[in-house]
């Protein structure tokens, strides 16, 4: 059985404009110690497939359909007391902002603690062992000086590492980071990815990991969920779909990716901004920004299917089989030859 | 912690310096003449002028006036003598001051209990019937004048139902004395409920707005939702990291609106007949007893001062981010 199973997930706000739908039938399933990549533009629904997955979602406004079965139990249907238990314990999170996902008037010490006495019946003496172990495993400097310290007396990079410590304290089944690196700069990223790769290693955590990077996803994910607008778009081996991407929006993330090694201008990007998903376009939702795009895009909704080759690269879009791999074959020619040249 | 403390207590004595400083300036340098004050306005005869002038030691320069008058504050803590009746100024503030500081911090205290009951749960429960309800309270209550509350207070609950005295003072240590005068603890409250209500009423008002604010907004931070991450039930998640976070600007605010609020108590006073420090400046203020009046105005910002600088340092001592730096 899966870790993990999510199974046409959806979840929609209501908001004063109207319905937001933000996440539209995600289904994926986690296996023990295996990372998820979910990739996208920002505002494509990542974060909140991951928020309603731990029902962190504010309640007065969401609504969720679908199931996300943990160990064989539905999440959004459990009590919020036995969810309570697996938040933290089973599962854990970590944010994108560790400037603000620490309590201010707490000291780091505490909020530690506060994790472990939440899940596990020990005393105040042995959380704060747990406490100290994980803050050097994570790679604070000096942690028996530092664990009474505040949040603000700690750099960006330094917060992260204290937030995968809370994170891993109760030895999680499942880590689910969302942009654990974006808002660090490019060496503490580097850093921080190489402690979770490391850390995943010694706790054998499976791994959801948030991002709009595709480098980080060729850096640590098995499998990976290209989402757009509120659907997955593509769903793929990682090799596979770095080799044969199937969707139009995938061959221009991969185009859009800076390489310190190809010529500035050759920079890519996709035109245009992601769709509101108040009012999102009709037929395949990539289509006012699709170089590709034919008349039937603008009216129907592709179905997310698998592709001939393989029944495991999921691909939601109109184009022939023959054009994609041509197309494919094209982009990945271009970044080989940028690469040797 | 140590320094902050050095630094924050000369800043309050540079603030003594310049708040006596600009009094003295605004009562003796002025185009009042104390010595007409003194010998009874414009029919003062010039014998008592000359004598007055001497006394007061207004024929000096006035940076030598301001120093003895600085003097005589800060050794003697002498607040000089009252024109009209002659009595000690410090006499008439050990009066006053505790009637108003009952008054003031009494009411401070229901302001607060309703400031947060009502704050922190409008805020936990947005649009709910309660929310709306308060929302109305906040309304009447940063519109009404408290001169008006007060007498409708005095009318309904002391003229029509009878519950409350209407107006008057009963000393907190003091028996009843056989001049009619309460006294006792229970007597203190009894007649101080309706003006705490009244002068509470404005500041609650407020207070419930700002606190349900603070708390809606710190219930979106990102260390909520880590909290609920980690598995906290939502009680703890409330009392451990939002209230902790949304209340320490309350703290603050607390300590510059009891200021504040001292000014208000004028208002409260005259309608209960309290003689507190408000009744005695007003008294003050229509005799031309400027030594009265000084002495309140020296007397208050010392008191704010102080509370002010009690404050700061409760803050320091809560909130780490500041103890630290």
């Amino acid at each position: 059985m899966a870790l993990l199973e999510v199974n046409g997930l959806s979840t929609s706000f209501r908001t004063e404009d109207g319905i937001v739908q933000a996440v539209e039938g995600v289904s994926f399933s986690v296996e023990k110690g295996q990372t998820i990549g979910i990739v996208g533009e920002s505002g494509c629904g990542k974060s909140v497939t991951c928020l309603t997955i731990m029902g962190l979602n504010p309640k007065r406004n969401t609504l969720s359909r679908g199931e996300a079965l943990w160990k064989g139990k539905d999440l959004l249907t459990m009590k919020p007391s036995e969810l309570r238990q697996i938040r933290g314990g089973e599962i854990s999170m970590i944010f994108q902002d560790p400037m603000t996902s620490l309590n201010p008037v707490h000291t780091i010490g505490k909020q530690l603690v506060e994790a472990v006495l939440l899940h596990k019946d020990v005393t105040k003496r042995v959380a704060r062992q747990r406490a100290l172990e994980l803050l050097k495993a994570v790679g604070i400097p000096k942690a028996e000086g530092r664990i009474d310290d505040y949040p603000h007396q700690f750099s960006g990079g330094m917060r992260q590492r204290v937030m995968i410590a809370m994170a891993l304290i109760n030895d999680p089944d499942l880590l689910i980071a969302d942009e654990p690196t974006t808002a660090l700069d490019v060496t503490t990223q580097a850093q921080i990815l190489s402690l979770m790769k490391r850390l995943q290693e010694d706790f054998g955590s499976a791994i959801i990991m948030i991002t709009h990077d595709l480098g980080v996803v060729a850096e640590v994910a098995d499998d990976v969920l290209v989402m757009y607008a509120a659907n997955v778009v593509e769903q793929a081996e990682v090799h596979d779909l770095f080799h044969r991407p199937q969707h139009p929006y995938t061959w221009g993330l991969m185009g859009s990716l800076p390489r310190l090694d190809a010529d500035v201008e050759r920079l890519t990007q996709i035109p245009g901004q992601p769709p509101s998903l108040l009012r999102p376009p009709s037929g395949c939702r990539f289509h006012p920004r699709c170089p590709y795009v034919m008349e039937v895009c603008k009216t129907t909704v592709p179905e997310l299917v698998p592709t001939q080759r393989d029944a495991d690269h999921l691909q939601r879009c109109h184009l022939d089989e023959e054009t994609k791999e041509r197309e494919a074959a094209k982009l990945l020619a271009a970044t080989m030859a940028e690469a040797a040249g | 912690m140590f320094r902050y403390l050095i630094r924050r207590t000369l800043w309050a004595i540079l603030l003594f310096i310049v708040i006596t400083f600009v009094t003295f300036v605004i009562f003796y340098v002025g185009p009042n003449d104390p010595a007409r004050s003194v010998c009874g306005g414009q029919q003062a005869r010039a014998d008592c002028l000359v004598t007055a002038t001497e006394k007061l030691g207004l024929d000096k320069p006035m940076p030598v006036q301001y120093y003895r008058f600085l003097k005589k504050l800060v050794i003697h803590q002498d607040l000089g003598t009252s024109f009209a009746t002659s009595q000690s100024v410090n006499e008439r503030i050990k009066e006053a001051a505790p009637v108003t500081a009952s008054l003031v911090f009494g009411g401070a205290i229901l302001w607060m209990i309703v400031g947060l009951s009502v704050g922190i749960f409008s805020a936990l429960k947005p649009r709910s019937l309660l929310d709306r309800m308060a929302m109305v309270f906040v309304l009447i209550g940063v519109s009404a004048h408290p001169v008006w509350i007060g007498l409708i207070f005095e009318y309904v609950f002391g003229v029509k139902l009878g519950w409350t005295p209407i107006a008057g003072y009963a000393n907190f240590f003091g028996a009843a004395s056989d001049t009619g005068q309460a006294g006792g603890p229970w007597q203190w409250f009894y007649h101080l409920i309706l003006p705490w209500m009244t002068f509470a009423i404005l500041f609650a008002a407020l207070y419930v707005r700002m606190i349900r604010a603070n708390v809606m907004e710190t219930l979106n931070e990102d260390y909520v939702r880590t909290a609920r991450a980690k598995g906290a039930p939502e009680r703890q998640v409330i009392r451990s990291h939002v209230l902790r976070n949304a209340l320490l600007p309350v703290v603050t605010m607390l300590g510059m609106d009891i200021g504040i609020a001292l000014g208000g108590a004028i208002f409260t006073e005259s309608v209960y007949n309290l003689p507190g420090l408000g009744q005695t400046a007003v008294i003050g203020i229509s005799n031309q007893d400027l030594a009265i009046v000084q002495g309140v105005i020296v007397f208050a910002t010392v008191a704010i001062i102080i509370f002010n600088l009690f404050v700061d340092l409760l803050y320091a001592w809560i909130d780490p981010r500041i103890r630290l730096t």
